[in-house]
């Protein structure tokens, strides 16, 4: 047993006791440890975009640049200063000017990646796969998958009503649907679990020195 | 019948300290338990491992921060052991939002140490954040020196070899997003859609689910998910008799699937409980 003699471990090792605590019920001890995280969070990120951002790529050229391009620099940031207006009634209405500016690039920026990698990508994923035909296992899976995608495609088809044919196919949607779900929740389980190991590692191994 | 009705309307607390019980008693006493390699992260390896003769670097992106740190940061670590030790040029990346420069830093102070002869600027580099998220994608497909202009520790990037090298995807065999977001995604739409970048994934196992038709689709080249994941990349890089250090994944492995177990009788009791408790009533 080698306990850590580094009071930053020991901090750690409160706050993670403290936001524990709640398990058993709220108290002050975890109201002290969430407030101390937001505020940390909050201050950590407004510090870091100041430094990264604002002082090199604004402060910097403005002040202690010399090319005369420098001048553009107004221009972004006359824009972002718009979106101050929502704190005025009388001048809520410029900030729909960066907004429309954000808006138009980032849709702009997006819409044909986004097509190409969310649909043109998975629907060719779907129907034209060389191991349908390499391999008999992965073609049988292969199989399901195209099954699976129609009929639960199916299922989100609501201009028509689920009988018959379309009804059928779209229960048989729901099955998969569910099987999503189920492995969606399992990964979740092993996700929330690894937390609490990291966790408990970290009391038993750096803080107590209990384990290797 | 009472003791169903007990069980069913039980003390959630009971359930967190035998969940408790389950993590604590298996790092204390491990068992050892076989971690068995999937494809997805031998694909991932190998692809990492061919860049040396392709002399291209990897682009390592820790877009995480502490809340899913146990998950990702051993997937970081083995990764850079694995380049560090292969000389593998690697480009560590605080990724997309701030606080991924801390976990790069906590990455490197586990790691550097046992690779005494790499040499900063020339085997790796260090870049900070810079905001813009698809924008800063999109900047490094045309010059990371545009980007960034300083490393993270302040240097021009003129004064590094490394960058001087690779100065956007051409110089870059793999970009791999550690994430537990939906980051990945954006990685794989702009960096590999756009320029043709190779990308990986590590992924927390809450996002891992979503990503399989990702995987399926070739748009990734390869995949560690969760804690498994890490163990999985942790064991890769032992087999290759590269120095683990202490694998953090592994360890925590024993314990995940005792809790497994545990979680799977709570369902079945569950289960059982519920149909019990229905019969009985329909019965009147």
């Amino acid at each position: 047993m080698h306990i850590s003699t580094n009071p930053w471990v020991w901090i750690a090792a409160f706050l993670t006791l403290a936001i524990y605590s709640f398990l058993y019920k709220d108290n002050p001890f975890y109201k002290f440890a969430e407030h101390l995280f937001m505020g940390l969070a909050i201050g950590y990120g407004a510090v870091i975009l100041w430094y990264t951002s604002i002082i090199p790529r604004l402060w910097d050229p403005l002040a202690h640049g010399t090319s005369p391009m420098r001048f553009f620099l107004f221009i972004p940031i006359f824009i972002g200063l718009l979106t101050l207006g929502i704190f005025s009634k009388k001048f809520t209405w410029v900030i729909k000017y960066p907004l429309a500016i954000y808006i138009g690039a980032s849709a702009g920026l997006s819409v044909p990646v986004t097509l190409e990698a969310y649909i043109f990508k998975q629907v060719e994923g779907t129907i034209l796969t060389r191991a349908m035909v390499n391999n008999w296992f992965l073609g049988i899976s292969n199989a399901i998958m195209f099954v699976g995608v129609l009929t639960t495609l199916v299922y989100f088809f609501f201009s028509k009503e689920h009988e018959g044919f379309l009804g059928k196919s779209a229960r048989i949607g729901i099955i998969f649907i569910m099987v999503a779900f189920g492995a969606s929740f399992g990964y979740t389980v092993m996700a929330r679990i690894s937390l609490l190991i990291g966790r408990m590692q970290f009391l038993l191994h750096d803080w107590l020195g209990i384990i290797k | 019948m009472n003791f169903w009705k007990r069980l069913i309307r039980i003390d959630r607390r009971w359930i967190f300290l035998l969940v408790w019980i389950a993590v604590t008693i298996p790092l204390l006493k491990p068992i050892g338990l076989p971690v068995n390699v999937t494809p997805p992260a031998k694909n991932l390896y190998n692809f990492v491992d061919k860049q040396k003769p392709a002399d291209k670097a990897v682009l390592l992106i820790f877009d995480f921060d502490p809340s899913t740190m146990p998950e990702l940061l051993p997937m970081g670590v083995a990764i850079m052991r694995h380049c560090f030790a292969k000389k593998i040029p690697i480009i560590l990346y605080g990724g997309l939002y701030a606080p991924g420069a801390g976990m790069v830093e906590m990455a490197l102070r586990e790691v550097k140490s046992d690779f005494p002869d790499i040499k900063y600027g020339r085997d790796y580099v260090f870049l900070g954040y810079v905001p813009g998220i698809s924008l800063v994608i999109l900047s490094i497909g045309e010059s990371i020196k545009g980007t960034f202009r300083n490393d993270y520790y302040g240097n021009s990037l003129d004064t590094l070899p490394l960058i001087s090298k690779v100065d956007n995807y051409d110089g870059i065999g793999v970009a791999i997003d550690l994430s537990g977001s939906s980051l990945p995604q954006l990685w794989a739409s702009y960096a590999y859609q756009r320029y043709g970048c190779r990308i990986g994934v590590g992924t927390t196992a809450v996002s891992a689910a979503q990503y399989y038709p990702w995987l399926q689709t070739g748009q990734f080249v390869g995949m560690l998910g969760g804690l498994k994941g890490a163990a999985e990349y942790e064991k890769l890089i032992n087999m290759n008799k590269i120095p683990t250090g202490r694998m953090a994944a592994t360890i925590g492995m024993d314990a995940q699937s005792i809790v497994h177990l545990l979680i799977v009788v709570f369902i079945i009791l569950g289960n059982i409980g519920y149909f019990v408790i229905r019969k009985a009533e329909r019965k009147g």
